[in-house]
């Protein structure tokens, strides 16, 4: 691939995504973005560079974004976050909404929707607790084909075994040919939307618990401060965030700060100026 | 270290799991049938099995129908691992004892989480 090519792909999936490629990445580009070429008939990446170039047609760009966008989830993906949602920021949040029994919970970037569902069904398993409670689950994702994925909620047995307990694929799950659906039960549970975390947040509304996790480790440092500073302004005083194992706030914001003792939750550092 | 017996008539698949098995640091022994299972428990019970449904001689399901009833045949987590993948089998495996379920084919991710998911790891 020549050089300028990578480079305009490059610029564009920044800007557009947030997705930072390093030189060492050329040899993914080229697999993924082979499918875009083909689908607009041209002949490779030079002709699809090209064609970028001369007609910036929105449909194309986008193809390109979520394409290379990657889209890697599971069910109670680590297990470790949903164990303390049960033991920890659950609790809390029952007692400290006590008054309005409203929570909100937003888990961004949720590529095919696992994540989202896996709270959906936790909240559900606890039943009782919650009676006359209202959860709302939001599920945003960049890519209108994961939105749509995520909302029709077909898996394939690949994806119903990792990380979901074959109890809850008995209860929650039908087999509709070589597929699984979730249940229309969960499914109503939450609302997913297609939505660009580089954009304005604040149509979304507040959320108590943020799920945003293994997303910032594809952003440069400036693109992270400025995406968990939007989140921390659509959070409430004692709202949490989740960040994936690999991710840490230290150095790129102060908004939030490590929650003692709760690995991968932060919480907000100080109340937020609005 | 915790002792797993893997229970295929297979021996390609038998091997495969037992890789893996042993690089999640299981001790790993082979049954070929439920029967040599049966006898590999009165033996020596182990803490987890990795379970096959289709087998000559003795069935997975008979076979842990069997397990269960005998002495200290509560103890082991049993793991199905098996073509086998509507939710009919499912089900019938859950009520006779089953702790988890591993619909064919598998990778060692898929083995990794439903091990963890019934405390074995």
């Amino acid at each position: 691939m020549k050089v300028e090519d990578f480079d305009m792909f490059c610029t564009l999936l920044r800007q557009r995504s947030g997705l930072v490629l390093t030189s060492d990445k050329a040899y993914l580009l080229e697999s993924r973005l082979m499918p875009v070429s083909r689908k607009w008939n041209l002949k490779g990446l030079e002709e699809l560079a090209a064609a970028v170039r001369s007609k910036r047609d929105e449909a194309m760009l986008r193809d390109i974004t979520e394409a290379m966008t990657t889209n890697e989830s599971s069910f109670y993906r680590d297990q470790k976050p949903f164990d303390q949602f049960k033991a920890v920021v659950l609790p809390m949040l029952l007692a400290n909404r006590q008054a309005k029994k409203t929570i909100r919970i937003w888990s961004a970037a949720c590529s095919s929707g696992q994540e989202a569902y896996s709270l959906a069904m936790l909240l559900n398993e606890e039943g009782a607790k919650l009676a006359g409670w209202k959860i709302e689950i939001i599920g945003t994702d960049l890519s209108g084909e994961m939105v749509a994925k995520a909302r029709a909620g077909l898996y394939t047995q690949f994806e119903v075994q990792r990380g979901l307990p074959i109890t809850l694929l008995v209860k929650y799950f039908k087999q509709t040919g070589d597929k699984w659906q979730i249940s229309d039960e969960i499914r109503n549970k939450v609302q997913y939307r297609e939505y660009n975390l580089l954009g304005d947040l604040s149509p979304l509304g507040q959320f108590d618990v943020v799920f945003c996790r293994n997303v910032l480790i594809y952003f440069d440092q400036p693109t992270k401060g400025k995406v968990l500073e939007a989140i921390a302004k659509q959070m409430p005083a004692d709202g949490v965030l989740y960040l994936g194992g690999a991710e840490t706030v230290l150095g790129i914001t102060e908004k939030f700060k490590p929650m003692d003792g709760q690995r991968g939750l932060y919480t907000l550092s100080a109340p937020v100026s609005r | 270290m915790k002792s797993c017996l893997v229970v295929d008539d297979s021996r390609v698949v038998r091997k495969v799991a037992r890789k893996i098995l042993e690089e999640l640091g299981f001790n790993c022994s082979e049954a070929e049938d439920g029967k040599q299972a049966m006898d590999h428990c009165a033996k020596a019970m182990p803490e987890a099995i990795l379970l096959d449904w289709n087998m000559p001689v003795m069935t997975g399901i008979e076979f842990l129908r069997r397990l269960r009833k005998m002495t200290g045949g509560q103890a082991p987590k049993v793991v199905f691992c098996t073509t086998e993948n509507d939710l009919a089998h499912i089900q019938e495996a859950l009520s006779a004892g089953a702790n988890e379920y591993i619909m064919k084919p598998f990778d060692s991710d898929i083995i990794q989480t439903k091990f963890q998911q019934v405390g074995l790891l």
